[in-house]
């Protein structure tokens, strides 16, 4: 029978949600990495029990975890201890927390600056793993979003990781700017009809596209309209906060920005709004339906300055047209007195016959539902504030 | 070669598998960075997490203590004091008191 496996990253370590088909039973397993900020966990699709997970902290920086098990045991994919840190030929071993930009003359770009908060310029500094995207088709490669913005690839399981730096020396950096969080990269979007094509997202920068598998990359954000930068229509400088892709359709592309739902049909080259009758078009998470590529699902939050649900009630948005008509679901959802928010990388849907969808919100609550978004209930409540979920569907 | 006694706070005794107190034998001359290197190197999954991968200055959130004094401005090749190199007193690894 199939199994749900929900990973679930919070403020104060990582959880790990199970239960069968049925979805109505889960066993719930935690805190893993106790205290530290884990910000983002994902499985492997091709060997689902090799999980990856992003451990941070501003005390001691950046862990990166790894579990062959299924999420029971874990290790940090350099060098063990009581191994000699460096090869026989004096060269140093993994480590598999080492980020660094590279500026080598061979295969890297300059370090320069961005755009700070007040518009002054800034250097590039690495501080933690947003988000981390197994391959489709490989356990042991793997790709990182950081904050200074950038992407990384690891090749051998996380041990050693590598800066795709075409993304960074795009030329546009100076015009990239940090949003609330920090100028993070926190979108992979791997295309699983075309190996070489990858999708990326940077807050705030805006998306990019690479069609040579990281080498070059070209922006695509022709038809946002940001207001909060001198030209709002410019190439680059918006504040993208998601953006998702049905597997079952690539080159189909739904983003939540800073404000705006946005739609584009031919892989990001042009974009249209597609808010419609939300209430609010801010928000952070928007997610597609494992089998309807027109269903998709955005939880709007009052404002750029009041992050949280409008009118007290937590409310998921669907629309079945893939944009412009969206329905609240409410139904199992809190309707009086909530003001959480749902961030960004907080959203996922599992591969079920009927899709699940779940979410995870900054009061602790990570709710589920087992048919679509019809009616919700909460797995768990009382969680650390939830920085990220991902589901795992295990036949 | 000294045996220094290094406290790690709590979040580095769980990554390093380790207790409260660990015992690191150093060549001389024991400074900050000789402790630091010598405690990576037995610890190698403490890399990066005391010192910056590149830099390798002090993270700015932590702070280094020894013999009641605070030594995390000082030179990292700074002789440490007789009383931390013969083993009566610990180096000190001590994250900031800042938020929780």
């Amino acid at each position: 029978m199939s199994m749900v496996r929900v990973l679930v990253g919070t403020r104060k370590g990582a959880f790990i949600l199970t239960s069968d088909g049925k979805r109505e039973k889960w066993d719930v397993s935690g805190p893993h990495f106790a205290g530290w900020e884990i910000y983002h966990l994902k499985g492997s699709p091709v060997e689902p029990n090799r999980i990856y997970a992003s451990q941070t902290s501003g005390w001691f920086g950046q862990i990166i975890q790894r579990s062959d098990d299924g999420g029971k045991t874990w290790h940090q994919p350099g060098t063990p201890a009581g191994e000699p840190t460096t090869a026989p030929d004096g060269s140093p071993k993994a480590e598999s927390n080492k980020f660094v930009y590279d500026t080598s003359s061979e295969t890297g770009k300059p370090l320069t600056t961005h755009q700070f908060y007040d518009g002054t310029q800034h250097p590039w500094e690495f501080k933690r793993v947003w988000h981390l995207e197994p391959s489709l088709t490989d356990p042991d490669t793997v790709y990182a979003g950081i904050e200074d913005a950038a992407i990384f690839r690891s090749t051998d399981g996380a041990k050693n990781w590598q800066e795709l730096s075409g993304l960074r020396g795009h030329g546009t950096g100076p015009k990239w700017q940090p949003g609330a969080g920090g100028m993070c990269l926190h979108t992979i979007i791997l295309d699983p009809s075309n190996p070489k094509r990858i999708y990326i997202a940077i807050s705030a920068a805006g998306a990019f596209r690479t069609d040579d598998g990281g080498a070059t990359w070209k922006p695509i954000n022709k038809g946002l309209h940001s207001q909060y930068i001198p030209d709002p229509n410019a190439e680059v400088g918006h504040c993208v906060h998601h953006v998702a892709m049905s597997p079952k359709r690539p080159g189909v592309l739904f983003m939540q920005k800073h404000w705006d739902v946005m739609r584009s049909d031919d892989a990001g080259d042009n974009w249209k709004e597609v808010s419609g009758n939300l209430p609010t078009d801010f928000g952070f998470v928007i997610d597609v339906h494992a089998h309807e590529p027109e269903t998709i699902y955005v939880v709007p939050i009052k404002s750029d300055s009041e992050h949280f649900v409008p009118d007290g009630k937590l409310r998921v948005y669907r629309s079945r047209s893939g944009g412009n008509e969206w329905e609240a679901l409410t139904k199992g959802l809190p309707q009086s007195n909530c003001y959480v928010n749902v961030l960004r990388d907080a959203m996922a849907v599992d591969r079920l016959d009927k899709c699940g969808i779940y979410f995870g919100t900054s009061g602790g609550q990570v709710y589920a539902s087992a048919d679509a978004g019809d009616s919700w209930n909460a797995i768990v409540r009382d969680l650390p504030g939830v920085l990220s979920v991902e589901v795992q569907t295990i036949e | 070669m000294s045996d220094i006694r290094v406290i790690l706070p709590q979040h580095l005794r769980t990554l390093a598998h380790a207790g409260a107190e660990v015992a690191i034998a150093v060549d001389p001359p024991v400074t900050i960075r000789s402790v630091l290197d010598a405690l990576e190197a037995k610890y190698p999954m403490l890399r990066g997490t005391i010192r910056d991968h590149t830099t390798r200055e002090r993270r700015a959130f932590l702070r280094f203590f020894a013999c009641e004094e605070d030594l995390s401005h000082e030179s990292p090749d700074r002789p440490l004091p007789q009383e931390v190199v013969n083993g009566k007193e610990p180096f000190l690894v001590i994250g900031a008191i800042a938020g929780g």
